[in-house]
Protein backbone atom coordinates (compact mmCIF):
# COMPACT_ATOMS: atom_id res chain seq x y z
CA UNK A 1 0.00 0.00 0.00
CA UNK A 2 1.23 3.56 -1.05
CA UNK A 3 0.49 5.94 2.32
CA UNK A 4 0.71 9.59 2.17
CA UNK A 5 0.92 11.37 5.28
CA UNK A 6 0.51 14.83 5.62
CA UNK A 7 1.97 16.72 8.57
CA UNK A 8 5.67 16.28 10.51
CA UNK A 9 4.47 17.47 14.20
CA UNK A 10 4.89 14.78 16.55
CA UNK A 11 1.46 12.86 15.50
CA UNK A 12 2.99 12.77 12.19
CA UNK A 13 6.45 12.18 12.64
CA UNK A 14 5.56 8.81 15.14
CA UNK A 15 2.87 7.55 12.27
CA UNK A 16 5.48 7.74 9.91
CA UNK A 17 8.48 5.93 12.22
CA UNK A 18 6.32 3.09 12.96
CA UNK A 19 4.93 2.71 9.16
CA UNK A 20 8.57 2.63 8.14
CA UNK A 21 9.61 0.18 11.00
CA UNK A 22 6.47 -2.40 9.67
CA UNK A 23 8.06 -2.06 6.21
CA UNK A 24 5.50 -3.32 4.88
CA UNK A 25 4.41 -0.20 3.36
CA UNK A 26 5.29 2.44 1.28
CA UNK A 27 5.05 5.84 2.81
CA UNK A 28 5.73 9.58 2.47
CA UNK A 29 5.76 12.39 4.36
CA UNK A 30 4.60 15.96 3.34
CA UNK A 31 6.18 18.67 5.49
CA UNK A 32 6.58 22.33 5.00
CA UNK A 33 9.34 23.33 7.27
CA UNK A 34 12.43 22.71 5.64
CA UNK A 35 14.51 22.21 9.07
CA UNK A 36 12.49 19.33 9.84
CA UNK A 37 12.55 17.52 6.62
CA UNK A 38 16.63 18.07 6.90
CA UNK A 39 16.48 16.29 10.48
CA UNK A 40 14.00 13.44 9.07
CA UNK A 41 15.42 12.95 5.93
CA UNK A 42 18.29 11.89 8.00
CA UNK A 43 16.92 9.78 9.86
CA UNK A 44 14.47 8.03 7.83
CA UNK A 45 16.34 8.33 4.29
CA UNK A 46 14.11 9.73 1.62
CA UNK A 47 10.46 9.47 2.48
CA UNK A 48 10.33 13.21 3.52
CA UNK A 49 9.03 15.57 0.84
CA UNK A 50 8.99 19.01 1.65
CA UNK A 51 5.60 21.47 0.49
CA UNK A 52 2.06 22.44 1.24
CA UNK A 53 0.13 19.68 1.61
CA UNK A 54 -3.12 21.41 1.32
CA UNK A 55 -1.75 22.16 -2.44
CA UNK A 56 -2.92 20.39 -5.06
CA UNK A 57 0.58 20.72 -7.02
CA UNK A 58 2.37 19.22 -3.77
CA UNK A 59 -0.21 16.29 -3.60
CA UNK A 60 0.26 15.66 -7.54
CA UNK A 61 4.49 15.86 -7.18
CA UNK A 62 3.74 13.30 -4.15
CA UNK A 63 2.32 10.80 -6.59
CA UNK A 64 -1.48 11.31 -4.57
CA UNK A 65 -3.04 10.14 -7.71
CA UNK A 66 -2.08 6.20 -6.68
CA UNK A 67 -2.15 6.47 -3.00
CA UNK A 68 -4.43 4.09 -1.03
CA UNK A 69 -4.45 6.08 1.93
CA UNK A 70 -3.94 9.92 2.77
CA UNK A 71 -3.28 10.38 6.70
CA UNK A 72 -3.85 14.40 7.22
CA UNK A 73 -2.33 14.80 10.63
CA UNK A 74 -1.72 19.04 10.44
CA UNK A 75 -2.50 20.67 14.08
CA UNK A 76 -5.08 22.33 12.45
CA UNK A 77 -8.36 21.18 11.76
CA UNK A 78 -9.26 22.92 8.74
CA UNK A 79 -6.10 22.10 7.18
CA UNK A 80 -7.04 18.85 7.62
CA UNK A 81 -10.28 19.09 6.09
CA UNK A 82 -9.14 20.59 2.67
CA UNK A 83 -6.61 17.57 2.79
CA UNK A 84 -8.57 15.33 2.85
CA UNK A 85 -11.01 16.99 0.46
CA UNK A 86 -8.12 17.49 -2.24
CA UNK A 87 -7.11 13.51 -2.23
CA UNK A 88 -10.43 12.60 -2.63
CA UNK A 89 -11.81 15.06 -5.09
CA UNK A 90 -8.52 16.07 -7.40
CA UNK A 91 -6.85 12.21 -7.46
CA UNK A 92 -9.67 9.96 -6.08
CA UNK A 93 -7.49 8.57 -2.96
CA UNK A 94 -10.03 5.90 -2.20
CA UNK A 95 -9.28 6.32 1.68
CA UNK A 96 -9.03 9.73 3.96
CA UNK A 97 -8.41 9.93 7.25
CA UNK A 98 -8.25 13.14 9.28
CA UNK A 99 -6.54 14.02 12.72
CA UNK A 100 -9.09 16.12 13.98
CA UNK A 101 -8.37 18.23 17.52
CA UNK A 102 -12.22 19.92 17.85
CA UNK A 103 -14.48 16.90 19.07
CA UNK A 104 -17.18 18.57 17.43
CA UNK A 105 -15.77 18.48 13.93
CA UNK A 106 -16.50 14.61 14.10
CA UNK A 107 -19.71 14.24 12.54
CA UNK A 108 -18.82 17.30 10.02
CA UNK A 109 -16.09 15.91 8.59
CA UNK A 110 -18.00 12.74 7.89
CA UNK A 111 -20.55 14.80 6.27
CA UNK A 112 -17.66 16.51 4.03
CA UNK A 113 -16.55 13.36 3.12
CA UNK A 114 -13.62 12.68 5.15
CA UNK A 115 -13.50 8.62 5.23
CA UNK A 116 -12.48 8.44 8.82
CA UNK A 117 -11.28 10.61 11.56
CA UNK A 118 -9.11 10.62 15.24
CA UNK A 119 -10.15 13.15 17.73
CA UNK A 120 -6.82 12.97 19.90
CA UNK A 121 -8.89 15.43 22.27
CA UNK A 122 -11.35 12.65 22.47
CA UNK A 123 -8.97 9.88 23.34
CA UNK A 124 -7.37 11.73 25.77
CA UNK A 125 -10.46 13.28 27.74
CA UNK A 126 -11.84 9.02 27.42
CA UNK A 127 -8.47 8.15 29.16
CA UNK A 128 -8.49 10.54 31.76
CA UNK A 129 -12.23 9.99 32.82
CA UNK A 130 -11.59 6.47 33.27
CA UNK A 131 -8.50 7.45 35.49
CA UNK A 132 -10.99 9.62 37.82
CA UNK A 133 -11.96 7.25 41.00
CA UNK A 134 -15.30 9.61 41.76
CA UNK A 135 -16.57 9.74 38.20
CA UNK A 136 -19.96 7.31 38.07
CA UNK A 137 -20.57 7.53 34.80
CA UNK A 138 -17.60 7.23 31.49
CA UNK A 139 -17.36 7.36 28.51
CA UNK A 140 -15.44 4.45 26.63
CA UNK A 141 -15.54 5.07 23.48
CA UNK A 142 -17.60 6.41 20.48
CA UNK A 143 -18.70 4.24 17.13
CA UNK A 144 -20.11 4.85 14.03
CA UNK A 145 -18.43 8.32 13.45
CA UNK A 146 -20.00 9.41 16.72
CA UNK A 147 -23.45 8.15 16.54
CA UNK A 148 -23.25 5.82 19.11
CA UNK A 149 -20.98 5.35 22.54
CA UNK A 150 -20.36 2.88 24.90
CA UNK A 151 -20.42 3.91 28.49
CA UNK A 152 -19.61 2.94 31.74
CA UNK A 153 -21.58 3.70 35.07
CA UNK A 154 -21.50 2.44 38.95
CA UNK A 155 -24.82 2.26 40.34
CA UNK A 156 -24.23 4.46 43.60
CA UNK A 157 -25.93 3.69 47.02
CA UNK A 158 -28.95 6.22 46.38
CA UNK A 159 -29.70 5.58 42.62
CA UNK A 160 -33.57 5.28 41.85
CA UNK A 161 -32.59 2.11 39.43
CA UNK A 162 -31.32 -0.01 42.77
CA UNK A 163 -33.08 -2.74 43.38
CA UNK A 164 -35.12 -3.09 40.05
CA UNK A 165 -34.94 -5.56 37.41
CA UNK A 166 -33.68 -4.41 33.77
CA UNK A 167 -37.10 -4.55 32.90
CA UNK A 168 -38.60 -2.51 35.20
CA UNK A 169 -36.15 0.29 34.60
CA UNK A 170 -37.32 2.88 31.92
CA UNK A 171 -35.12 2.93 29.52
CA UNK A 172 -34.27 5.58 26.76
CA UNK A 173 -34.98 4.11 23.01
CA UNK A 174 -31.34 3.40 21.59
CA UNK A 175 -29.97 1.88 24.50
CA UNK A 176 -28.59 -1.52 25.04
CA UNK A 177 -27.14 -2.82 28.57
CA UNK A 178 -24.02 -4.93 27.35
CA UNK A 179 -22.67 -6.28 31.20
CA UNK A 180 -23.21 -5.89 34.38
CA UNK A 181 -20.09 -6.45 36.80
CA UNK A 182 -20.45 -7.04 40.12
CA UNK A 183 -17.19 -6.95 41.96
CA UNK A 184 -15.49 -9.71 39.98
CA UNK A 185 -18.28 -11.24 38.58
CA UNK A 186 -19.47 -10.61 35.01
CA UNK A 187 -23.67 -11.17 34.56
CA UNK A 188 -24.55 -11.24 31.26
CA UNK A 189 -27.98 -9.16 31.65
CA UNK A 190 -31.37 -10.30 31.22
CA UNK A 191 -34.69 -8.39 31.56
CA UNK A 192 -34.80 -10.30 35.10
CA UNK A 193 -31.28 -9.14 36.24
CA UNK A 194 -31.52 -6.64 39.64
CA UNK A 195 -29.05 -3.72 39.42
CA UNK A 196 -27.82 -3.46 42.87
CA UNK A 197 -25.82 -0.35 44.39
CA UNK A 198 -21.71 -0.80 43.07
CA UNK A 199 -22.62 -2.52 39.96
CA UNK A 200 -20.45 -1.77 36.80
CA UNK A 201 -22.81 -1.33 33.91
CA UNK A 202 -21.85 -1.26 30.35
CA UNK A 203 -23.98 -0.08 27.62
CA UNK A 204 -24.17 0.93 24.10
CA UNK A 205 -25.99 3.85 23.51
CA UNK A 206 -27.13 6.30 20.98
CA UNK A 207 -25.16 9.32 21.07
CA UNK A 208 -28.18 11.58 22.28
CA UNK A 209 -29.13 9.37 25.10
CA UNK A 210 -26.05 9.21 26.46
CA UNK A 211 -26.94 11.82 29.12
CA UNK A 212 -30.89 10.83 29.58
CA UNK A 213 -29.54 7.19 30.23
CA UNK A 214 -26.53 9.13 32.73
CA UNK A 215 -29.39 10.63 34.91
CA UNK A 216 -31.57 7.75 35.02
CA UNK A 217 -28.59 5.44 36.19
CA UNK A 218 -27.31 8.13 38.92
CA UNK A 219 -30.54 10.04 39.84
CA UNK A 220 -31.78 9.36 43.18
CA UNK B 1 -31.22 40.25 4.39
CA UNK B 2 -29.05 38.88 6.75
CA UNK B 3 -25.94 38.64 5.71
CA UNK B 4 -23.07 37.10 8.27
CA UNK B 5 -19.32 37.61 7.15
CA UNK B 6 -16.13 35.74 8.22
CA UNK B 7 -13.19 37.83 8.35
CA UNK B 8 -13.29 41.68 9.24
CA UNK B 9 -10.04 42.64 7.37
CA UNK B 10 -10.25 45.29 4.93
CA UNK B 11 -12.29 43.13 2.54
CA UNK B 12 -14.56 42.29 5.11
CA UNK B 13 -15.09 45.35 6.98
CA UNK B 14 -15.69 47.35 3.80
CA UNK B 15 -18.41 44.80 2.53
CA UNK B 16 -19.60 44.95 6.63
CA UNK B 17 -20.23 49.01 6.79
CA UNK B 18 -21.64 48.94 2.96
CA UNK B 19 -24.71 46.67 3.60
CA UNK B 20 -24.92 47.60 6.84
CA UNK B 21 -25.51 51.43 5.32
CA UNK B 22 -27.63 49.93 2.47
CA UNK B 23 -30.15 48.37 5.62
CA UNK B 24 -29.13 44.70 5.76
CA UNK B 25 -28.54 43.02 8.94
CA UNK B 26 -24.97 42.19 9.04
CA UNK B 27 -22.74 40.06 11.53
CA UNK B 28 -19.37 39.96 11.43
CA UNK B 29 -16.81 37.57 12.41
CA UNK B 30 -13.13 37.45 13.37
CA UNK B 31 -10.64 35.34 15.76
CA UNK B 32 -9.20 39.08 17.01
CA UNK B 33 -11.72 41.83 18.44
CA UNK B 34 -8.97 44.34 17.30
CA UNK B 35 -10.14 43.89 13.67
CA UNK B 36 -13.41 45.59 14.42
CA UNK B 37 -11.56 48.92 14.77
CA UNK B 38 -11.80 48.72 10.82
CA UNK B 39 -15.79 49.34 11.11
CA UNK B 40 -16.62 53.04 11.24
CA UNK B 41 -18.42 54.33 14.46
CA UNK B 42 -21.60 54.45 12.91
CA UNK B 43 -21.67 50.59 11.97
CA UNK B 44 -24.74 49.36 13.52
CA UNK B 45 -24.66 45.46 12.74
CA UNK B 46 -23.26 42.85 15.25
CA UNK B 47 -19.98 41.64 15.75
CA UNK B 48 -18.83 38.22 16.95
CA UNK B 49 -15.27 37.39 17.99
CA UNK B 50 -14.44 33.78 17.60
CA UNK B 51 -13.68 31.64 14.29
CA UNK B 52 -16.02 30.82 12.01
CA UNK B 53 -15.47 27.20 11.72
CA UNK B 54 -17.01 26.44 14.96
CA UNK B 55 -21.06 25.97 14.44
CA UNK B 56 -21.56 27.57 17.76
CA UNK B 57 -19.90 31.01 16.55
CA UNK B 58 -21.97 30.89 13.21
CA UNK B 59 -24.99 30.08 15.52
CA UNK B 60 -24.14 32.96 17.87
CA UNK B 61 -23.52 35.28 14.71
CA UNK B 62 -27.50 34.45 13.48
CA UNK B 63 -26.29 31.93 10.89
CA UNK B 64 -29.76 30.34 11.29
CA UNK B 65 -31.47 33.24 9.92
CA UNK B 66 -29.04 34.38 7.35
CA UNK B 67 -29.79 34.18 3.63
CA UNK B 68 -25.85 34.86 2.55
CA UNK B 69 -22.17 33.60 3.83
CA UNK B 70 -19.30 35.29 2.93
CA UNK B 71 -15.76 33.63 3.82
CA UNK B 72 -12.79 36.79 3.55
CA UNK B 73 -10.38 35.61 5.98
CA UNK B 74 -6.68 35.53 5.17
CA UNK B 75 -6.65 31.37 5.11
CA UNK B 76 -7.95 29.57 2.51
CA UNK B 77 -8.87 26.61 4.25
CA UNK B 78 -10.83 28.37 7.22
CA UNK B 79 -12.75 30.56 4.20
CA UNK B 80 -13.18 26.49 2.46
CA UNK B 81 -14.35 24.99 5.98
CA UNK B 82 -16.72 27.58 6.99
CA UNK B 83 -18.47 28.16 3.96
CA UNK B 84 -19.08 24.25 3.97
CA UNK B 85 -20.70 24.49 7.77
CA UNK B 86 -22.91 27.21 6.34
CA UNK B 87 -24.55 25.44 3.80
CA UNK B 88 -24.18 21.48 4.92
CA UNK B 89 -25.21 22.60 8.83
CA UNK B 90 -27.11 25.70 8.46
CA UNK B 91 -28.27 25.34 4.79
CA UNK B 92 -27.37 28.57 3.94
CA UNK B 93 -27.87 29.24 0.10
CA UNK B 94 -25.53 31.73 -1.01
CA UNK B 95 -22.18 30.95 0.23
CA UNK B 96 -18.92 33.10 -0.96
CA UNK B 97 -15.55 31.97 -0.46
CA UNK B 98 -12.26 33.71 -1.10
CA UNK B 99 -9.47 31.56 -2.21
CA UNK B 100 -6.32 32.82 -2.95
CA UNK B 101 -4.70 29.40 -4.37
CA UNK B 102 -6.26 29.39 -7.81
CA UNK B 103 -6.00 25.29 -7.73
CA UNK B 104 -7.82 25.16 -4.73
CA UNK B 105 -10.32 27.70 -6.14
CA UNK B 106 -10.48 25.32 -8.71
CA UNK B 107 -11.80 22.22 -6.98
CA UNK B 108 -14.16 23.88 -4.29
CA UNK B 109 -15.83 25.87 -7.75
CA UNK B 110 -16.45 22.47 -9.42
CA UNK B 111 -17.89 21.04 -5.95
CA UNK B 112 -20.09 23.99 -6.15
CA UNK B 113 -18.96 26.83 -3.60
CA UNK B 114 -19.61 30.46 -4.98
CA UNK B 115 -15.82 31.16 -5.16
CA UNK B 116 -13.40 34.23 -5.80
CA UNK B 117 -9.51 33.93 -6.55
CA UNK B 118 -7.87 37.30 -6.24
CA UNK B 119 -5.08 35.88 -7.75
CA UNK B 120 -6.48 35.25 -10.93
CA UNK B 121 -8.48 38.63 -10.83
CA UNK B 122 -5.73 40.35 -10.21
CA UNK B 123 -3.48 38.70 -12.29
CA UNK B 124 -5.22 39.27 -15.53
CA UNK B 125 -6.59 42.53 -14.57
CA UNK B 126 -2.69 44.02 -14.28
CA UNK B 127 -2.08 41.40 -17.40
CA UNK B 128 -4.99 43.18 -19.64
CA UNK B 129 -3.69 46.53 -18.45
CA UNK B 130 -0.39 45.47 -19.05
CA UNK B 131 -1.52 44.95 -22.69
CA UNK B 132 -3.52 48.00 -23.29
CA UNK B 133 -0.03 50.17 -22.07
CA UNK B 134 1.89 48.07 -24.49
CA UNK B 135 -0.70 48.90 -27.53
CA UNK B 136 -0.93 52.26 -26.40
CA UNK B 137 3.19 52.82 -26.23
CA UNK B 138 3.48 50.70 -29.38
CA UNK B 139 1.11 52.99 -31.78
CA UNK B 140 3.33 56.24 -32.38
CA UNK B 141 6.06 54.00 -33.80
CA UNK B 142 3.30 51.83 -35.63
CA UNK B 143 2.23 55.98 -37.20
Amino acid sequence: MYILIVGGGKVGYYLTKTLINEGTNEVLLIERDPGKVEIYTERFGSVIMQGNGDEAATLERAGAARADVVIAVTGDDEDNLVICQMAKKRFAVPRTIARINNPKNEELFRRLGVDSTISATNVILNLIEQLIPQQHFVHLMTLQHGALAIVEGTIPADSQVRGLTLAEIPFPSGVVIAAVMRGPELILPTGNTVLEAGDEVVAVTKRDQENALRDLLLSA
Amino acid sequence: MKVVIMGCGRVGSQLAMRLDREGHKVSVIDRSSSSFRRLSEDFGGQVVVGTGIDEDVLRAAGIEEASAFIAVTEGDNRNIMAAQVAREIFGVKECIVRIYDPAREEIYREIGLDTICPTKLVSSLAYDRLFAAMIALRDPVQE
